[in-house]
């Protein structure tokens, strides 16, 4: 079958899962679709220009946050709320890369972790604006041009509209010559920058744009959840996302999307079974890096061909 | 907060809090920092090794050792096998990869996390101050919790200790031969592979230990490795990694930006400890002591 065929009726499929599916699985579903989004996001980063942030969680929290604090404390309605919340997420995700990008490799990663400290505390201890630990509740779902979108089956819809726009979106910027130019100053720095190119600049945009599709990550999650605790900001919830992206293969496009359906599988199914999500969570790091450190997608491509031949 | 600063006593009592946290600061970041100035390894378990230590002590005491302070030695001395036997069973298969190394450390945070509270459960457990150094001192019509000094006057051993080591010894030389330029130390013959281990256990040793120290004033809890892992991070970047003298300022001076920040501005405490090292990354990348760039 043609990859075209393949594609078509993978769609199909996504779009005609709620004729099938409950409503326990299709909000499983509309979960695995925000983390796929939100690992494609930080794929950017970690995969197609070579900086492995540790600190994702800050742009889909800063969205989230935003956008309930919005409707909650200045009463806006959702049209008005989400642009704001994703204006605030960018400015935050500038400044975060300005700083964060002044170093590279671990140092780079130590910042990123540092900065989404900051937020994280913020989130728990600026009780006044954030209600702490309580986290911000009593929020609601927007109503897409007139159409509600409350239960299970109409979110996942939109939620597959949107992540299938974004993904398609960030898949052109991957393709285009400035994602040429992103690899670019992955793999040779030095040559880019002889080359003329501004490496500094190229990595800050993509930063700032991998911030952009968390933040739309972080819109879908506070629409899904209608509620936001700090933990949406811990290192735990930065550490999920690079999982998913590293054990999906970083680098690929599908990679990420299966790093996060298998995250949220496991996080939601096993972990119901087993108490034990932290200590899965590590043991899933650890051999993901011990054996698998490419990840599942190039992984397998590698044994198809091997097959094949 | 003007009515407070002007109170002499809490500005001496809160001083006295800055101190010892930059002290139990520093036995965790001056590790981390020889790790990452040597090995090139951002070492994400040295919270872990913390709440380990904190934790094993608690045990420790329980089981009747019969002083804190021998408590500490072995528990230090307990995380720096594991420590050890971390960096040559796992980190060394993965020599050379550093996000390898990392999100390997990452991984084994959470498991030591998620271990800790299966074997001492969730509920935080105090460690009791030892009773030599119980009662406060009274100088000057101030009362000083004679621990936080003797805690205070530990580190400070500590970091002569590990100044002397570093700089007048000759495993200290092959230290720093290997920080400033390992190609070279090891085309020298230094036995670079070997100061990889002793470095580790060391750390992971001053982590463990410290958090025995640290116990009356912390006591053990879960998150307790979360709390300090993002510390020992700041004091490191602010310092300037592998730098002893960037990790003991560092130490106090985050020490008392948290502790008055904490006082005075409790809602955004968290973000005024974050701000020294922004600007110190801002106008000097690496780090007030640092030679090499993060």
């Amino acid at each position: 079958m043609s990859r075209t065929a393949w594609l078509a009726g993978g769609l199909l499929a996504l779009f005609a899962l709620p004729l099938v599916a409950g409503e326990f699985y299709l909000n499983l579903a509309s979960q695995m679709l925000i983390a796929a989004l939100f690992a494609s996001s930080l794929n950017l980063l970690v995969g197609y220009a070579g900086l492995t942030s540790l600190g994702h969680a800050s742009f889909l929290g800063a969205a989230a946050y935003l956008s309930a604090w919005l409707s909650l404390h200045l009463g806006l309605a959702h049209w008005a709320s989400a642009p704001i919340a994703l204006a605030g997420t960018v400015l935050t995700a500038a400044v975060f890369g300005w700083i964060a990008l002044r170093a590279t490799g671990l140092g780079f990663l130590m910042l990123t972790l540092a900065l989404s400290q900051v937020l994280w505390g913020l989130a728990y201890r600026w009780v006044g604006v954030t209600d702490g630990d309580n986290g911000l509740r009593g929020l609601t779902r927007p109503e897409p041009l007139g159409v509600a979108i409350e239960s299970a089956d109409r979110f996942y819809w939109f939620a597959l509209l949107v992540c299938l726009l974004a993904i398609g979106l960030i898949a052109l910027f991957v393709r285009s010559p400035f994602g040429a130019a992103l690899r670019g100053t992955r793999d040779q720095p030095r040559r880019m920058g002889a080359l003329g190119f501004d490496v500094w600049l190229i990595r800050w945009l993509t930063f700032v744009i991998a911030g952009f599709w968390a933040g739309v990550a972080g819109l879908l999650f506070i629409w899904y959840h209608k509620y936001v605790h700090p933990s949406a900001l811990s290192l735990q919830a930065s550490a999920e996302v690079l999982l998913a992206v590293i054990a999906g293969g970083s680098g690929t496009l599908a990679g990420p999307v299966v790093g996060a359906v298998m995250v949220v599988f496991l996080k939601n199914f096993v972990s119901a079974y087993v108490e034990r999500w932290n200590m899965l969570l590590g043991f899933v790091f650890l051999a993901i890096v011990l054996f698998l450190p490419e990840g599942l997608v190039p992984g397998m491509r590698r044994l198809i061909r091997r097959v094949k031949s | 907060m003007l009515a407070q600063l002007s109170n002499s006593n809490f500005l001496v009592i809160q001083t006295l809090n800055s101190l010892s946290l930059g002290g139990l600061l520093f036995l965790l970041a001056a590790g981390f920092s020889l790790i990452f100035g040597l090995m090139r390894i951002a070492n994400l378990t040295h919270g872990s090794l913390f709440m380990l230590g904190a934790y094993i002590g608690v045990s420790l005491l329980e089981a009747g050792v019969p002083n804190l302070w021998l408590a500490a030695l072995a528990g230090g001395v307990a995380t720096a096998v594991l420590g050890g036997l971390f960096e040559r069973l796992v980190l060394r298969s993965l020599a050379g990869n550093s996000q390898g190394q990392v999100l390997v450390t990452l991984g084994v945070s959470f498991i030591v996390a998620d271990l800790c509270l299966m074997l001492w459960g969730g509920d935080p457990l105090p460690i009791q101050t030892p009773e030599s150094v119980r009662s406060p001192l009274r100088v000057a019509g101030f009362t000083f919790p004679a621990y936080r000094l003797v805690v205070v006057a530990l580190a400070i051993v500590v970091a002569i200790g590990l100044y002397v080591l570093i700089e007048r010894t000759r495993l200290g030389a092959m230290i720093r031969a290997g920080v400033d330029d390992m190609p070279m130390a090891r085309a020298v013959g230094i036995p670079v592979s070997r100061l990889f281990t002793i470095v580790f256990c060391l750390g992971a040793g001053l982590a463990g230990a410290g958090g025995i120290i640290g116990g009356p004033i912390l006591s053990a809890y879960p998150g307790l490795d979360a709390d300090m892992l993002p510390l020992a991070l700041i004091v490191v970047i602010l310092g300037g990694v592998g730098s002893l003298a960037g990790a003991f300022i560092g130490s106090f001076l985050i020490g008392f930006v948290y502790t008055f920040g904490s006082a005075l501005v409790p809602d955004l405490a968290y973000v005024i400890l974050f701000l020294p090292m922004i600007l110190v990354i801002a106008f000097r990348p690496t780090g007030l002591f640092g030679r090499m760039g993060a």
